[in-house]
Parts: C-alpha cells; sequence; structure tokens
C-alpha cells in the first residue's frame, strides 16, 4: 500500500498551499515591486469559498445609527459616535478584534453592513487604514 | 485524587519516586500537572491536578448579552466549536420556551456530525504522533482538511461557524450546496477502509495500543466516564442514543462499541481508536440521511434580531442543554431572569471533565513511555474543562478535601448551636 501511496504523491499536487514565492527572496519589498512593474509573477492567495465571512464592508449613506450592531457584536469591534455636524449617528469598526461571525450583517435593519471576501487583513498596526473601516 | 506520599522502604529493594509532568511538558498538548508514583518504569499511583487553563469564561458569559454570549460560548474549545454553542442553544431555547423549526435541527446536525468526522480524524493524527508514526499524522491530517473545506462552504468559516441562533439557524444550506456535501462524504467513505486498515491492522500500533490504558466496564461505570472513553470499555452510552434530541430523534442511532468489529471490548487505546473510526462511519450515514431528508421550511423561529433580543430580556427559567459532543456528553445549565439582557448563572459541564478520573485506572500498571498515548487516549481539552482555580494573595495554595469540609461544617452546626 506505501508503494502505491508513494507513487500517486509523485504525480498529484502539493496538499498545503504555495507560498507566494517558491523561495525567501533576498529583498521582499524588492519582489513587489517587480510584482507591480509587471516583470515577476507570486502565486495568488487561495481562492475563497461563495459566502465566505470576511472582513466587513459598511454603507455609511444607508446607516442609520440605530446601535444595534454594536448591540450583538461579540467582540466589541464596533463603535457608535456622533459625527460633528451629522444629525445621525455613525460607527466605526476595528477590524482587529473581529471575530467575523457577522453577526451584526444578520442585526442591521437597512442592509448598510455586508461581508466581503477579503480575510489577508494582518497588519504590524491594528489601527492601520485598512484595519478601521468607518 | 489522593494525594500518593513518597513511598521509601528504608533497607528494603523498592524505592517509589515522584515524577511530575506538566504543567507545561512536551508530552502534553494543553496544561495539566501529573504526579507519577514510580517503580522502576511501572505507574503505581497516579494524582491529576487540573486548573491551568481557567479563563473565568462563565463570568465573562453572564456579563454580556446573550446573543453576544452565544459566539463567547463557540470559544470555550476550538474544536468543538459547535457542541458547545449547540448545548447552550438548547439551554437558553428551554429555558425561554422558544422552539426551533426542523429544517433548523436537521442543519444543526449536519454541523455537528461533520465536527465530529474532523474532530475524530484529529484525534487520530495526533495519537499516531504520539506513538511516534508521523507519516500517519500527515495522512490523517491531510484528509481531515476536505472536511474543514466543506464546513467552510457551508458556514464561510473554517472554524467558529457561528451558526446556530437562538431559535434556529443562521444560515440554510441551498440545494446548490448539498452535492458538495455529498461529494466530501463520498470522499470519506472511500477513504474509511484504508484508514480502518492503516490503524487498526498495523503491527506496531497494535503492539504500542492493545492492553496499554485498559479500563474495564465496571471502572467505566463508576467513574462516569462518557463519550468515546466509556464505549470503547463496552458501555453502550450515547446521548444521541439515550436520550434523542435535535434530528437524532428521527433515526436509530446506536452507541458505537469495539463489539461492532467484534472485538470485545477492553477500554485499552486501542478500543478507542477502533470506537472513533466506527463513530466517522456512523456520522457520514447521519449527515447522508439529514441530507436526504432535510425538511423545508424556515430556519429560523425569530428571524429578527430586536424581536430575539426581546424575548430573551423577558424570558425567565432555567433550562439544560446536552450534546453528544465529539469527546462525550457536554452539559450546558442556563437561569434566566426578566428584564436582564445576562443570564443569571450559566454552567458549562465539558466531556473532560467527566473522562479525567478515567485516566487513573488507565494510568496505573502501565510504563513511563505510554504516558503520552495514554493522556491523549481520552482526547483531554483543558481549556474547556477548567472551571476552578485556586490561589492567594500570597502566592500559595490551599484546598480543602472534602473530608475537611464536612468537618468544618459540623463544627459550625455545633458552634451555632452551642
Amino acid at each position: 500500500m506505501i508503494f502505491g501511496t508513494l507513487l500517486k504523491q509523485l504525480i498529484s499536487r502539493p496538499a498545503t498551499n504555495p507560498f507566494p514565492v517558491k523561495y525567501m527572496p533576498k529583498s521582499v519589498t524588492g519582489v513587489l515591486k517587480k510584482v507591480a512593474a509587471g516583470q515577476a509573477a507570486i502565486h495568488p492567495p487561495v481562492p475563497t469559498p461563495k459566502d465566505l465571512r470576511g472582513k466587513i464592508a459598511y454603507d455609511r449613506e444607508t446607516c442609520i445609527g440605530c446601535g444595534l450592531c454594536e448591540k450583538v457584536c461579540p467582540a466589541r469591534v464596533i463603535e457608535l459616535y456622533k459625527p460633528e455636524g451629522e444629525e445621525k449617528n455613525k460607527i466605526r469598526m476595528y477590524v482587529a478584534r473581529c471575530t467575523f461571525c457577522a453577526q451584526c450583517v444578520d442585526a442591521c435593519p437597512v442592509n448598510a453592513l455586508a461581508t466581503t471576501e477579503e480575510f489577508l487583513l494582518a497588519s504590524p498596526d491594528r489601527f492601520a487604514e485598512s484595519l478601521v473601516v468607518e | 485524587m489522593n494525594n500518593q506520599s513518597i513511598k521509601l522502604e528504608v533497607g528494603g529493594s523498592t524505592a517509589c519516586y515522584t515524577v511530575p509532568v506538566g504543567p507545561v511538558h512536551p508530552a502534553l498538548k494543553e496544561p495539566i500537572r501529573f504526579h507519577f508514583d514510580l517503580d522502576g518504569e511501572q505507574i503505581v499511583g497516579v494524582d491529576i491536578k487540573p486548573g491551568f487553563a481557567h479563563r473565568g469564561i462563565e463570568y465573562m458569559g453572564m456579563r454580556r448579552n446573550l446573543i453576544q454570549t452565544l459566539y463567547l460560548s463557540e470559544r470555550i474549545c476550538g474544536i468543538c466549536s459547535i457542541s458547545h454553542p449547540l448545548a447552550f442553544t438548547q439551554a437558553v431555547e428551554n429555558a425561554a420556551g422558544i422552539a426551533v423549526p426542523p429544517r433548523a435541527q436537521y442543519i444543526r446536525t449536519i454541523i455537528g456530525e461533520l465536527e465530529r468526522i474532523h474532530s475524530h480524524i484529529l484525534w487520530a493524527g495526533v495519537g499516531a504522533h504520539e506513538l511516534g508514526f508521523d507519516t500517519l499524522l500527515h495522512l490523517t491530517w491531510n484528509v481531515r482538511e476536505k472536511c474543514m473545506d466543506l464546513l467552510e462552504e457551508l458556514t464561510g468559516n473554517r472554524v467558529d461557524y457561528a451558526i446556530p441562533i437562538f431559535g434556529g439557524v443562521r444560515r440554510d444550506i441551498p440545494a446548490e450546496k448539498a452535492p458538495l456535501a455529498v461529494e466530501a462524504l463520498g470522499y470519506y467513505k472511500g477513504l474509511l477502509d484504508q484508514l480502518v486498515d492503516t490503524f487498526l491492522h498495523d503491527k506496531s500500533i497494535e503492539m504500542r495500543t492493545r492492553g496499554i490504558g485498559a479500563l474495564t466496564y465496571d471502572q467505566a461505570v463508576e467513574l462516569c466516564a462518557v463519550g468515546p472513553v466509556t464505549r470503547a470499555a463496552g458501555v453502550p452510552k450515547d446521548v444521541r442514543q439515550d436520550m434523542p434530541y435535535l434530528a437524532y430523534a428521527d433515526m436509530d442511532i446506536k452507541a458505537i462499541t469495539p463489539r461492532d468489529l467484534g472485538v470485545e471490548p477492553t477500554g485499552d487505546v486501542y478500543d478507542n481508536i477502533i470506537v472513533r473510526l466506527l463513530e466517522v462511519a456512523q456520522s457520514i450515514e447521519i449527515i447522508e440521511f439529514c441530507l436526504e431528508n432535510l425538511p423545508e421550511g424556515e430556519i429560523t423561529s425569530i428571524p429578527k434580531v430586536p424581536a430575539l433580543l426581546a424575548a430573551l430580556k423577558n424570558a425567565e427559567g432555567e433550562g439544560i442543554g446536552r450534546h453528544e459532543a465529539p469527546r462525550g456528553e457536554v452539559i450546558h445549565y442556563v437561569r434566566l431572569v426578566e428584564g436582564q439582557d445576562e443570564m443569571a448563572a450559566w454552567k458549562v459541564k465539558a466531556p473532560t471533565y467527566s473522562n479525567l478520573m478515567s485516566w487513573v485506572p488507565k494510568f496505573l500498571g502501565d510504563e513511563v513511555a505510554d504516558i503520552p498515548i495514554i493522556a491523549a487516549s481520552i482526547d483531554p481539552c483543558m481549556c474547556c474543562m477548567d472551571r476552578v482555580h485556586i490561589a492567594d494573595e500570597t502566592g500559595t495554595t490551599s484546598e480543602k478535601t472534602k473530608a475537611e469540609l464536612v468537618r468544618l461544617s459540623r463544627e459550625k452546626t455545633r458552634r451555632i448551636c452551642g
């Protein structure tokens, strides 16, 4: 049985997802610059299934500021605040805390929140622009 | 848990010595402390000290509203991330008198059984790793990914699925996604014979697990062991069979024991492997039944979140929810008080809590080198289980045994009554 498995593994694709580049480059930023200029290619991120619960998108115009999302959020991601010169409350989301349960999406009465397929969210700064949604 | 002290026979030929293992040790996946009394290589006494992974999660849950606590209950255990919410939602639904539509019950069952498949396969890999059989670890964890991918397709998350909500489920299994599940089940069906063959007919696995960590029928009953540990000892105990809930009442579920494979149960590690592998096959059958007989209708009885919050706030009463998690029976107790968003009380009993004491007879008589596989054989989950940590401000700890507490209680009676 073991030889059958070995032979099969010679022709089958690896079970793990490939890294962006096969070997550690001398300069990561150098490779990224080359990719941006179209001179090099990297392995794309793994494809996501339909309806993945990724980063939450916020439609500020539709939001009525009811605060229901803030009430049900288990990770206290959502901050309700009143912008100056505006009538209605708005929310700010700190994605670094998010557990991606999407309960806020279910709770929103006007569908101002939606899940996206964006999941590569690592950043050294938890208040980075990509990690604060408003 | 008798505190065995060092036995030293002066002038005699035998001297026992105590070897501590843990709380942090390469042989353990999670923190727990063992004291082994050893006679040469043989274990002659065991003491277990849990409490290193206590997080105060029940207290945290009692300070949030119930919808927030539902997602906290998912995080009691990383692997049983549907088992705890299933028991918790049932407890709250019992307390608040909320009905669950049949379709939602079937969907909950499907996700619960998918979790059993990936949990048992994960355990098989860990067991193989503890025996030094790492190729088998990689094989099992590779095939486990199919189940994880299916869960991600069905729920949107790889772990912490966020599927049950009080009164139903949050996501339907639409007709176009059912073929994905059927395909994954077919994959496991084709693979199961190979897994059973690799694990049960391998000479080295048999030599390392046969007769190791044995637990008799009587010990399993006496120590109230649950789940695969008790079934491996030949006790046909399974919540799905004994007190059917969700969709399990619609099918004929029988607790799996090694007798199903024609093996007389001894409760050893080999029997644990048999039970867990056969349960993967049983779970596949259950999911197939659920997919074929998925009832039409609503997926939740209270779809609007504000209405649900109001219903939970106005509820008064107590409820218990039980679920047969991959590791055994999990019980949640909940008490709700009217006009209050938070629960008044929350008690979580994880399966490892019931299985902890079965470690003692399992270890006794075996050798030091068997410690990792016996420890792994009950599939322990410390962070699920730890509810108490004893500490005081001086850094020393003290514990009261049952006998001491009874003595203190009687003394107080005498003191008060003069």
